[in-house]
């Protein structure tokens, strides 16, 4: 289980980005942050991750602190922040400590595969869509099978029918190893669509406001009129937490 | 390192092995000479139809019969292979100096407040200022060539490098971090291969200063080595010999930076950038 512990962060130059947050993931829940910009998503997968140490709180995944990055867990960033040096297999078996490089070689084109990118190995980072990319960068993290992986808006960048289609193939991945996943996003058809639980965040200082119980049945069918209450019923209750207008900019 | 991570020649595919079209870089090597060569004629004719006498400065075609003559008895390979060397060795030192310090500031902040100031006044006095302080110390003979080549080598690259390593993104050094890398494998897996681009036209800048400094190096006296042949083409009147080192002065620099720019070309394929070489 993850466990976010009264995190808090106050940033060097005074800014509140987070402040007493608390959250425990289940192992394999999918847990959705939406929130405005601003309102410390980011940071706060930061903390979880080990990039960043929280100024008041603690982290922990199995019982385990977490105070630097640790294999248990992985990141998606909002880019895809491939190394535009390596090839894209070189890319995604970047962080596989796998001494053996046939299986080294194997892992990697499973894990191509996998995101649907089996023909792109040997080319350049330079040479892909921005999904393509994304993908790659999905991969890269997928590859290393992390009990906890954190996305930071991973599909912000791309356009509907792109971000949709990935949102189905990150369905699939999940279903085959189940890991936790934590997806910061500020769609919320995105997070009704993926997640078991939303937690709506607000900004100054960043704390969650409210979260979500989704229990719609998987696959869903965003323009069911299931969907559509859930969704109006979130959105009836951030518009009187007063985060709606941040979240639909 | 294991054969995916390598971004050698053998990963790419069809697409890029289809090369550039010899036809259009041919015609750009043309235009390149049009301009010289066109010159070169206008200024035969000239002391050809008896213009100008051509006394202190000799027709192209004079100038090719002295460096025929100075190729011919093989000093001109004496000399090349004397400047050469210099260059060569200087680079070296300069480039391996600059190197390290470069590093090595660019990557720990303690080290860039305790050498950057220092490393900065030294730079700003001009290195010919030096010449008669290394004669002193390490006498007149290629010690004293060799160091002073090395100073002019070793600030291009030392700047280069420093620079380099401090603006590698934030943000690809965080993807090093969160698979764990040490701080060697950092180094080695992230920070020396983002800044190989710059660090390449860093050594090429420093070449240049080689060449430049190789000349100032030779005028403290020298008994071979193109900057000899320029001091005794003066000392004796003979401007077309002076010509001669300058020319072969542009030949073997380009050649010198053609080859490095070469050897680095492979290693660099992945970059995603505007321009073209010519
Ligand atoms: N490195 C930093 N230094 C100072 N302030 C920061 C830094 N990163 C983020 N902040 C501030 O913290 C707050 C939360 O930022 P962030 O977590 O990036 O928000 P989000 O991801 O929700 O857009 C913002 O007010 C931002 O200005
Ligand atoms: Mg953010």
């Amino acid at each position: 289980m993850l466990q976010v512990n009264a995190i808090g962060k106050i940033y060097q130059n005074g800014a509140r980005a987070l402040e007493n947050v608390t959250l425990n993931v289940e192992d394999g829940e999918i847990l959705a942050v939406v929130g405005g910009s601003g309102c410390g998503k980011s940071t706060l997968l930061r903390l979880i991750s080990g990039l960043d140490r929280a100024t008041t709180g603690t982290v922990s995944v199995d019982g385990v602190t977490i105070s630097e990055p640790h294999p248990y867990i992985g990141l998606v960033f909002q880019e895809p922040r491939l190394l535009p040096w390596l090839s894209v297999a070189g890319n995604v078996g970047f962080g596989l400590d796998e001494p053996d490089t046939t299986r080294k070689a194997q892992r990697i084109g499973e894990a191509l595969e996998k995101v649907g990118l089996s023909r792109y190995g040997a080319r350049w980072p330079k040479e892909l869509s921005g999904g393509q990319a994304q993908r790659a960068a999905l991969a890269r993290a997928l590859v290393t099978r992390p009990r906890v992986l954190l996305l930071d808006e991973p599909f912000s960048a791309l356009d509907a029918f792109t971000r949709a289609e990935l949102q189905d193939h990150l369905l699939d991945l999940w279903n085959e190893s189940r890991p936790t996943l934590v997806l910061v996003t500020h769609d919320i058809e995105e997070a009704l669509f993926l997640a078991d639980r939303v937690a709506v965040m607000r900004p100054h200082p960043g704390r969650i406001a409210q979260a979500f119980d989704i229990t719609l049945p998987r696959r869903r069918d965003r323009t069911s009129p299931e969907f559509e209450a859930v969704k109006r019923d979130v959105l009836r209750s951030l518009n009187s937490t007063l985060a709606l207008h941040k979240i639909a900019s | 390192m294991s054969a995916t991570e390598i971004s050698l020649p053998e990963a790419m595919d069809e697409q890029r092995s289809a090369a550039r079209i010899p036809k259009s870089r041919l015609k750009s090597v043309w235009l390149g000479v049009l301009l010289p060569l066109l010159l070169a004629l206008l200024w035969e004719a000239s002391v050809r139809t008896g213009l100008t006498s051509g006394r202190l400065m000799p027709p192209p075609s004079r100038i090719i019969t002295t460096l025929w003559n100075l190729w011919q008895s093989g000093e001109l390979t004496t000399h090349i292979a004397a400047t050469t060397l210099r260059v060569f060795s200087g680079f070296a030192l300069g480039a391996i100096i600059g190197t390290l310090f470069g590093a090595l500031t660019g990557y720990s902040l303690l080290a860039r407040r305790l050498l950057d100031p220092s490393l900065q006044a030294l730079r700003a006095i001009p290195s010919i200022a030096w010449v008669p302080l290394f004669i002193l110390w390490l006498g007149i003979f290629e010690e004293s060539k060799v160091a002073l080549i090395a100073v002019g080598v070793f600030f291009p690259v030392y700047l280069g490098v420093s620079g380099a390593v401090l603006s590698v993104d934030r943000k690809i050094v965080e993807v090093g971090r969160i698979f764990r890398l040490s701080g060697f494998e950092l180094v080695r897996r992230i920070l020396l291969p983002a800044v190989l681009p710059s660090y390449i036209i860093a050594l090429r800048s420093g070449l240049g200063l080689g060449w430049m400094f190789v000349v100032a190096a030779e005028f403290m006296g020298a008994s071979e080595g193109l900057g000899y042949l320029l001091v005794d083409g003066q000392q004796l009147g003979k401007p077309d010999q002076i010509l001669a080192a300058i020319i072969t002065f542009a030949i073997i620099g380009k050649l010198s930076d053609s080859l490095l720019a070469a050897i680095a070309a492979p290693f660099l394929r992945w970059e995603d950038r505007f321009g073209r070489e010519a």
